[in-house]
């Protein structure tokens, strides 16, 4: 078969089964692919010599016939997965060189289905960015182009949505705090969906901010998002926050009929300086919505606005502590220490070599929100407005609505260098935290293209535990968006 | 069941150079829960093992690795706050210590500061002399140890050892209810009691299962008296926290060294700072730990890795339904039903294996011999043989039970009792057996003692006019006739029939 890279995961499954092509096959033409895609800087580990046993094994179950629908999918692995005997850096230089003994539950149970590694890729560092460029590794450099200039593609899961976007994989893991898998998918062209917080396992995934990271499948369309995601769901004895709840299938959800559902269009995401072309999107997909016989709610999320400074209350304090592990005594990287150093300044100076800029500003933030005297003003309040922004959820779930549109991003994809400014690049988040601090299922796909031909997305927000339901939504809004532009090859 | 109700011993007073001090001692005990497990991980608890062999991902805070709670750690800190009387939170919650040392990987220990497993409760502290003191528990947490660094092995390297971190410790903290050095050994020693009934701690203090931080302060008379109205902390003194204590002994020196330490600062014009010291046995003095400028600020902040800890009250009575007959209620009921003293009942209940191994000796026999026998005999023959256990003592509690048997139906004598004990401890055997193998049946015929005395006082003419004279000299004829009779003959027969016989 040829062009075998621009299949979905669902058609490359289909064939696969059908025997119209081979993982071994599929497996090649993206090792070729990730060969060659040295520019876009999304893969930072390659493990193709892995991916091609992978293939092997797994055309021999789809011979056998009860192949899995992940069997022989070659993926991209978000280098926040500990992957067991692959270098697992969390694109930190405080992890350098290391090497995990064991395998994170998420990527287990892909491999357990038969799912194919090609490599890690890119990310920004410890998760911790809007545009992937505090990676270790160097930037990722986003596949669409407007007259030359590079792009983000994204962060923090911008090494993936790239990969996705490029066709160097059929589909990535992502990862999602604030709006990692989301925002990326959005700035690329992608499908990105945030699971409900408990949904998916954290065991074995490097830990950025516990109460609000999720993992979640980043793909080339909401099929295939529906696919990847239930096989990487399940409850997991190992993640005490991992709900034990069955797990539906989700493919089998996405009928495309949306009558009678109510979809919420919530005021206060109507920011002030909003771009006319972000409101016509919104617009166009409501109407799309719309025409698909949904009802069209006007409703009010009225603590929006303090979603943005709550997270980054919450989130950086997390983090503080849970990089408190990375100190040089047990692995990765420990700084050369002079004579006379003790204790505190191998601390130190391991932590101010292994830790970029962003990574260290946040665990300052982090630390200093927590600290006596300040807590209360600081993670005390972030907590209860965190409570706030939940109930205004539930509110208007009680109140019939079955899905949130929202817009995806403030913007297309910006600059490379563009956004240096910190409160600038947080504000990449604003429409995206929310779900998180509500532990909220949320999707992003693509809806249209801005006035440079950069793709725009549309966000989705669901009820808790009702992937089903949020992806049929998207589905039906994805047929009716029709997008289908591809970046052109450069690379 | 008898109340135990005691007076409350006086505070222990030190005489200054100006004025009279009193004590005021809190303590937070450490004890490791019993289990075979970690508080979040499956490593294993067991003391001794190679270094970093006992060791879990998430014990090492590898990337990515996640607690789980342990419900045998949790059942265990519910059954010692049922143990102390205390209240059982059904809602409780884990919280982050963050601090750096490399004997704690994760950089944090988890520990519960907002909301504990078990809140107020309290212990009866039993002096010894007839007083004794009733110590409110605040609350006990469970938390996790940290590992152990190793600074001497190498003139330039320092070692961790992980094989502690992460296993499970109850923190049980006091109100400063304490007043003075031996009742504070002797709270630690009736936790540890408790805790060993329980069977929730081994209360092993060498190995540093069992040890305790002990703040100290000091005030002057009435003071605390003012406290307790208002339980306004102003009216006590600024107290120091002296860390890591696993002696009895070194707790008692350590709080009255540093007692003394402050009365001297005080009454130099000086303040107590309040910091955290260390106890140095080989100077018997008290070392500040730290500089203020490095006062931790341990910035606690729920862990978000664990849901908060619910349990159900059920779950709860059913543990409570499992407890065993706790110190206390032992002590006062072998004293109403043995008619044991207070002082015998103590002995006996220290630790659950001795009491009941002296139950099982004095069933159906007489309780206040038992005792006798036990404490005076048993214990005293064992701490002799190496400081054996009663677990490991040879004489059986059947044995024991057989020998006060042939004493109580008088076939054998207290003397001959002991000999018997003897030949039992070293040898073992059913007592009635050897009893009747060896012929150490005590003589009661009558007829058979009267041959030997009259024989005796045939011999000895003159022996028998100087006790009619001073009839205590009566003793050399009740040698004379055991002499005679091997020991066996039952002495109150031997001494009626010399009365009778001297006329005395």
């Amino acid at each position: 078969m040829s062009d075998l890279t621009k299949l979905t995961l669902a058609q490359t499954r289909d064939a696969m089964r059908k025997g119209d092509t081979s993982s071994a096959e599929v497996t090649g033409a993206y090792s070729k692919e990730v060969e060659a895609s040295g520019a876009l800087n999304a893969y930072v580990e390659g493990t193709l010599n892995i991916a091609a046993d992978q293939a092997k094994a797994a055309d021999q179950r789809i011979a056998e016939g009860d192949a899995p629908d992940m069997c022989g999918i070659p993926l991209g692995i978000k280098d926040l997965f500990c992957t067991k005997g692959v270098k697992s850096q969390a694109a930190s230089g405080i992890l350098d060189g290391f090497k995990p003994e064991y395998e994170s539950t998420v990527t287990s149970k892909l491999f357990d289905a038969g799912a194919v590694m090609l490599g890690k890729l890119n990310m920004d560092e410890f998760a911790m960015g809007s545009s992937n460029e505090t990676s270790v590794y160097g930037n990722v450099v986003n596949p669409w182009k407007v007259d030359d200039r590079d792009l983000t593609p994204g962060g923090s899961s911008g090494g993936s949505a790239a990969a996705v976007a490029a066709d160097l994989c059929v589909a990535a893991t992502g990862t999602d705090t604030g709006g990692s898998i989301r925002q990326p998918a959005a700035f690329t062209g992608i499908t990105g969906i945030k699971p409900t917080y408990g949904r998916v396992s954290r065991w074995g995934i490097v830990a950025f901010a516990s109460s609000l990271d999720q993992a979640g499948p980043m793909t080339k369309d909401v099929r295939d998002a529906a696919i990847m995601l239930e096989a990487m769901c399940g409850h997991d004895p190992k993640d005490s926050t991992s709900a034990d709840l069955p797990v539906p299938n989700f493919e089998a959800a996405l009928t495309g009929d949306i009558k009678g559902k109510t979809i919420g269009i919530p005021k206060e995401y109507r920011m002030d300086g909003m771009s006319a072309e972000i409101e016509k999107l919104w617009s166009d997909g409501t109407e799309m919505l719309k025409d698909a016989g949904a009802e069209i709610k006007d409703i009010s999320l009225p603590h929006t606005k303090y979603a943005l400074p709550a997270y980054y209350v919450i989130a950086p304090a997390e983090a503080s502590s849970n990089l408190a592990r990375y100190d040089g005594v047990r692995f990765g990287h420990r700084a050369k220490l002079d004579a006379g150093d003790g204790i505190t300044e191998m601390y130190e100076k391991t932590r101010a070599e292994g830790f970029g800029a962003e990574v260290q500003r946040r665990v300052m933030v982090g630390t200093y929100v927590l600290s006596a005297g300040f807590y209360d003003a600081y993670y005390n309040r972030a907590r209860k407005v965190r409570a706030l922004i939940k109930q205004d959820f539930e509110k208007v779930f009680a109140d019939g609505v079955d899905a949130i549109l929202t817009p995806a991003t403030p913007s297309a994809a910006f600059g490379l260098g563009e956004n240096m400014d910190p409160i600038q690049m947080y504000l990449n988040d604003v429409f995206t935290v929310t779900v998180n601090l509500a532990g909220l299922p949320g999707i992003a796909i693509p809806a249209g293209l801005d006035a440079s031909g950069l793709p725009l997305g549309l966000q989705l927000i669901g009820r808790p535990w009702e992937e089903g339901d949020l992806l049929n939504v998207a589905y039906s809004l994805e047929r009716a968006a029709g997008f289908v532009a591809k970046p052109d090859k450069w690379w | 069941m008898l109340d135990l109700t005691y007076d409350a011993p006086a505070p222990k007073t030190i005489a200054g150079a100006t004025s009279d001090w009193e004590l005021v001692i809190g303590l937070e005990v450490h004890a490791q829960v019993a289990t075979k497990a970690k508080l979040f991980s499956g490593a294993s608890t067991l003391f001794g093992a190679e270094p970093n062999s006992n060791v879990a991902f998430v014990d090492a805070g590898m990337p990515g690795m996640l607690p789980v709670i342990n419900e045998g750690c949790v059942e265990q800190a519910v059954r010692t706050g049922l143990g102390l009387k205390a209240e059982i939170n059904l809602n409780s919650a884990f919280d982050r210590k963050n601090y750096f040392y490399p004997d704690l990987p994760q950089g944090y220990q988890i520990s519960q500061l907002y909301h504990p497993i078990v809140g107020e409760g309290e212990v009866l502290v039993e002096m010894g002399d007839g007083t004794a003191r009733v110590v409110r528990i605040e609350r006990i947490h469970l938390e996790q140890d940290a590992g152990k660094s190793i600074h001497d092995m190498d003139p330039h390297m320092s070692f961790v050892d992980l094989n502690r971190t992460g296993v499970a410790l109850m923190e049980i903290v006091s109100r400063p209810d304490i007043r003075g050095p031996e009742e504070a050994a002797a709270y630690v020693g009736k936790l540890r009691q408790i805790m060993r009934y329980l069977g929730t701690c081994d209360g092993n203090m060498q190995n540093g299962n069992l040890r305790a931080d002990v703040n100290v302060s000091v005030c002057k008379p009435g003071d605390y008296e003012k406290y307790q109205e208002t339980q306004d902390f102003s009216h006590l003194g600024t107290r120091c926290e002296i860390k890591n204590m696993n002696s009895m002994r070194f707790i008692q020196m350590a709080i009255e060294v540093e007692a003394r330490r402050q009365i001297a600062l005080i009454e130099d014009g000086q303040e107590v700072v309040q910091e955290t010291r260390l106890y140095d046995p080989d100077k018997n003095e008290t070392r500040s730990m730290r500089s203020k400028e490095e006062a931790h600020d341990y910035r606690y902040f729920p862990d978000p890795d664990l849901l908060p800890l619910e349990i159900e009250q059920a779950w709860v009575e059913d543990i409570a339904a499992s407890l065993p007959e706790l110190p206390d209620a032992k002590k006062s009921r072998f004293m109403a039903d043995f008619g044991l003293s207070d002082y015998d009942a103590s002995v006996l209940t220290a630790e659950a294996e001795n009491a009941a191994y002296f139950e099982a000796v004095a069933e159906g026999r007489d309780g206040k011999l038992a005792a006798n026998w036990v404490i005076n005999e048993l214990f005293g023959r064992l701490k002799k043989d190496d400081d054996k256990g009663i677990t490991d003592s040879p004489v059986t509690a059947d044995q024991l039970g057989g020998i006060i048997a042939l004493i109580k139906s008088g076939d054998i004598s207290g003397k001959i009792a002991k000999d018997l004990f003897e030949i039992v401890y070293t040898e073992g055997g059913d007592p009635a057996q050897i009893v009747e193998e060896r012929g150490m049946k005590q003589v009661t015929d009558t007829g058979a003692i009267e041959t030997a005395l009259d024989e005796i006082i045939a011999a000895n003419p003159a022996q028998v006019e100087k006790a009619k004279v001073n009839p205590k000299l009566a003793g050399w004829f009740v040698g004379q006739v055991m002499k005679a009779t091997g020991g066996k003959a039952n002495p109150a027969i031997v001494n009626q029939l010399i009365q009778g016989k001297l006329g005395l």
